[in-house]
This record gives C-alpha cells, sequence and structure tokens, in this order.
C-alpha cells in the first residue's frame, strides 16, 4: 500500500449506501457484497481525494479511537487485491 | 399454499427482455419457440415503473436483455433511468442492430457492464450458428468500442457441438479483445435449444477437453477471469435454478408479463402483467410467483429428500419440458423416475445428423401453426 496515494473504487464496480439493507454495499457484474460498518466507512472514503494516510487521519477523529490504523491498511491491502479500488492517477 | 409474507424477500436481480425481436437467428437460443406471438407493448413510461418500483423493494442489479436490446430506440434512456435509480446496469447483447456510435452514448448514459455474446473465434462459424453473415464483423467493432469507452466488457459464449473444439481460440480472442470475463456457458436446453439439442448436444468427450482447455488457460495465466457453466444433462443433480423459484430473480418480458425466469411463461401457470399490478404486489401476493415457493408443491423423490434445500428440486421449466408434470424433480436428477428422458436425450443426440432450426420468426410462426393444427385434431 503506497500510503500517500489517492485512491478511488474501481469504475467497474458500484459503491452505495441501501436504506433497505442498513449498509453500504459494493455492486459487480451478477453480484453483490453488504460491506461491514467499518468497510463502509473506509470505502465510502475512496473517492479519489483520500489517501490511505487521510483516510486513517479522519476515522481517528471521527471515531476517538488511535487502534484503527492497521485494521485500515489491512482493509484496504484486500480492497486494492480484490480490485475493488485503485490508484487515482492524477490526470 | 401460500408461505407467510414474511419470509418472501425481496428481488435482487431485475432483467428487462426489452424485444424478443433479433437480428441473429442462434440456433440454441432459449427465447421460446412462440416468441412470434410476443408483442412489444411495453412503452418506455412502462419499462421506466418497473423500474422504480423494484428499486425501492430493494434490486440492485439490472439486465437488459431480449431478443435484442439494442432494437429498442428507448434504450439510452432505460440505461440513464436505471443509473439514476443506481442500480448496476448490465446490457445483454449480441452487439448487432444498431449503429456502433451507441457504445459512447451507453457509456454516457451509465453503464457499467456489457455482456456481448460471441459465438466463434471466426466467421464462417458465426454466421453457422447465427445465420447472420455480418455478425461477426459487428461484435469484433462492438468489443473494441466498448473497450474504447471504458466499459467492463464480458463475453458471453454458448458452447455447442458446432464451436467446442473451438474454445482455445475463443479464449486467446477474448483476451486480445480484452474481455474481464469469459463466461463459456454449456447450453440450457430450454426452448430453440431444446428444439435442436440433437444438432447441439456435444459429446462427454468433447466436454471434457473443452474442461480440460480451460483449466489449462486458468492456471498458466491469470488476466482474464475465465468461468466454465457446466452442463446439467450429463450432470446426475440438477441446478438450484434461479437460486430458488421466487427468490431473488424477476423477468418482465417484451409484453410486461413478470416471470421468475426467462423461460418461465412455458408452464401452464397464469402470469402477471406489470401493467395490471404493481410489482410488489406481483412478487409478493401473485399465484405464480408462490406457487413453486417453500416445499410444499413438492412429489417423491424431492419431498422426503436431504438435497431439497440445495437444489430446491431443480428446474420447473425442464421438469415440464421433459415429464409434462411440473411438479416432478427435474429429470437430471438420477433420482428421478424420469431420469432415463435426460440420458435417452443424450444418447439420442450422438448419432443423429438432424439440423438445427434457426431461431426466426417464419420457423416461430410455422411452430405455432403446428401447434394448432394439432390441438385442433
Ligand atoms: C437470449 S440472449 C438475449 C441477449 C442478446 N441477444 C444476446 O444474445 O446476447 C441472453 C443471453 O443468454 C445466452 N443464451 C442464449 N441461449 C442460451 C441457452 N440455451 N443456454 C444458456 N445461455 C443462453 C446468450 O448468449 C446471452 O448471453
Ligand atoms: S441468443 Fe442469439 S438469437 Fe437469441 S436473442 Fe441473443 S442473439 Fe438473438
Ligand atoms: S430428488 Fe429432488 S430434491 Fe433430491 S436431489 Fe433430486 S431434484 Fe434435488
Amino acid at each position: 500500500m503506497q500510503r500517500e496515494k489517492f485512491l478511488v473504487v474501481n469504475s467497474h464496480f458500484q459503491l452505495q449506501y441501501e436504506e433497505k439493507q442498513s449498509c453500504y454495499v459494493l455492486l459487480y457484474p451478477e453480484g453483490m457484497v453488504q460491506l461491514s460498518f467499518s468497510a463502509g466507512e473506509i470505502m465510502s472514503l475512496c473517492d479519489g481525494k483520500n489517501s490511505c494516510d487521510s483516510i486513517i487521519t479522519a476515522l481517528v477523529e471521527k471515531f476517538s479511537n488511535q487502534a484503527i490504523e492497521s485494521d485500515v491498511i489491512e482493509f484496504l491491502d484486500e480492497a486494492m487485491s480484490r480490485n475493488w479500488i485503485i490508484y487515482h492517477e492524477a490526470r | 399454499m401460500k408461505p407467510d409474507n414474511k419470509t418472501i424477500s425481496p428481488p435482487l436481480w431485475i432483467l428487462l427482455e426489452l424485444t424478443h425481436k433479433c437480428p441473429l437467428e442462434c440456433t440454441y437460443c432459449y427465447n421460446q419457440l412462440d416468441f412470434a406471438n410476443t408483442k412489444d407493448s411495453m412503452t418506455k413510461d412502462d419499462w421506466f415503473r418497473v423500474m422504480e418500483e423494484a428499486r425501492a423493494m430493494g434490486a440492485v442489479q439490472l439486465g437488459i436483455s431480449g431478443g435484442e436490446p439494442l432494437l429498442n430506440k428507448d434504450l439510452l434512456e432505460i440505461v440513464k433511468k436505471a443509473n439514476e435509480l443506481k442500480f448496476y446496469t448490465n446490457l445483454i447483447t449480441s452487439g448487432v442492430g444498431a449503429d456502433i456510435s451507441i457504445v459512447p452514448k451507453l457509456k454516457e448514459a451509465g453503464l457499467k457492464t456489457v455482456q456481448l455474446g460471441i459465438q466463434s473465434s471466426d466467421e464462417h462459424t458465426t454466421t453457422l450458428i447465427t445465420n447472420n453473415q455480418n455478425a461477426f464483423k459487428d461484435k469484433m467493432a462492438f468489443a473494441k468500442a466498448c473497450k474504447e469507452n471504458g466499459l467492463q466488457l464480458i463475453i458471453n459464449t454458448c458452447i455447442t457441438r458446432q464451436n467446442i473444439h473451438q474454445i482455445g481460440d475463443i479464449i486467446e480472442m477474448a483476451e486480445r479483445l480484452g474481455a474481464n470475463y469469459l463466461e463459456i456457458a454449456n447450453i440450457q436446453y430450454y426452448g430453440w435449444a431444446l428444439e435442436n439439442i440433437n444438432a447441439l448436444l456435444p459429446t462427454r468427450e468433447q466436454l471434457a477437453e473443452a474442461k480440460a482447455i480451460t483449466n489449462h488457460y486458468r492456471e498458466n495465466r491469470k488476466d482474464m477471469k475465465v468461468f466454465f457453466v457446466v452442463p446439467d444433462y450429463f450432470a446426475t443433480r440438477p441446478k438450484a435454478c434461479m437460486n430458488g423459484w421466487g427468490s431473488t430473480f424477476l423477468t418482465i418480458n417484451p409484453s410486461g408479463v413478470a416471470l421468475p425466469c426467462n423461460t418461465a411463461n412455458t408452464l401452464p401457470l397464469n402470469f402477471p402483467n406489470v401493467k395490471e399490478y404493481s410489482v410488489e404486489a406481483i412478487w409478493n401476493d401473485s399465484e405464480a410467483f408462490n406457487y413453486f415457493r417453500g416445499d410444499s408443491w413438492m412429489k417423491e423423490p424431492c419431498r422426503t429428500c436431504n438435497e431439497k434445500e440445495k437444489d430446491f428440486g431443480g428446474c420447473r421449466c425442464q421438469a415440464y419440458a421433459l415429464t409434462k408434470d411440473m411438479h416432478e424433480a427435474d429429470p437430471v436428477c438420477d433420482k428421478s423416475g424420469f431420469h432415463h428422458v435426460v440420458t435417452s436425450k443424450v444418447e439420442e443426440s450422438i448419432t443423429s445428423d438432424k439440423q438445427p432450426l434457426y431461431r426466426n420468426k417464419i420457423n416461430s410462426m410455422n411452430i405455432i401453426a403446428n401447434r394448432l393444427a394439432r390441438s385442433c385434431k
């Protein structure tokens, strides 16, 4: 994980909050994953304007919890290996 | 009979069949033999309303199919509306039927994924299967345009005796075209495919070889995901059709008839029309959608079988087509008293030299006329 690079959801996927399911879901061809609360919080910050570092800062502040850093990195690594998110290359 | 409404979960997948017209005439097509009788009577606003109602129930995946959806002049607006409603939109197309300039417009309208049907790695075989000489060229151009415009490309290849020897070439071609996924589907024998089964069904040996070639690719390269859908005719257990009747999928045909799967209107049930009922009423309350929910409809051997939670007794359309009783176990199952129907079809096809019938309007009208003549006798 390159911690300072901006992250964005892969455009072939679609991330959205679903009222009916009370969670974020990630849609892909013929399928869907329901994201856990923390996964949803992290993914929704992958908007092309945040990096791994800034996501950690934002979430530490939001939940006043210092201990989340390694969880965030672990999740982002996993999300990237599944192609859910990619680095947002400057245009 | 009707299961408690609370046990009914909302549909996740909606398939809109915009028209049953098609410029191609694939011999393996699962569309109904009598498609010439299906009228395109859904207006754009009817489609909009169906999408809104389904979305409100929690549906997230939208498939746009047919026939050939590119023939519907409202396609772009339908895609745009679907995207506004936050569906994940999939276009299931032959790539033939509209000017290629539609591709960037589809992308702009918010389309996510194109599932492009490709029959072969060469022009000759494509024409043989589709009875259309331009099909191959048009498909290649369509695939290229999809990639140039940043659309996710899934290539769907239906495997029959006509193309099974080309699996390796087809995989390589799909990779060259930049496909994100390739789905190699051993076809389901419904509609035109069942009519033509003797000309289409490959042998067990051919299948084993196709599977081996696919596995070889998967082991050596991983750039493109390859799915291999196994044919149920060579199995001893049925597939869990549609993940259970009325559990996940909802299809709306070009006349507005709502179906639990694409071919369910081959069954002797009365399916409701979205022009008369809301999607919610159809899904939750209609007799047809409740008919095969749960397991109280089952006969032996399914009724007391310990695998019934796994496959729900298999496909109702297949049971009806092969046994004339839609409550039977899917005869693909070797516990079924009708399993021999499947095995004898496999045997029969090996030695048959029957020519396949193309899926077109004239053949469809002839089939309808013959049925009428028979029922008048
Ligand atoms: C009926 S077609 C309609 C859309 C479009 N005309 C096309 O061919 O892509 C929908 C999808 O079903 C696949 N298909 C057609 N007949 C089939 C069969 N007998 N078994 C399995 N898949 C089939 C096609 O390859 C296509 O991906
Ligand atoms: S499978 Fe072939 S014949 Fe059937 S709708 Fe698609 S393109 Fe047309
Ligand atoms: S008997 Fe019925 S429920 Fe049991 S495996 Fe066969 S089809 Fe499935």
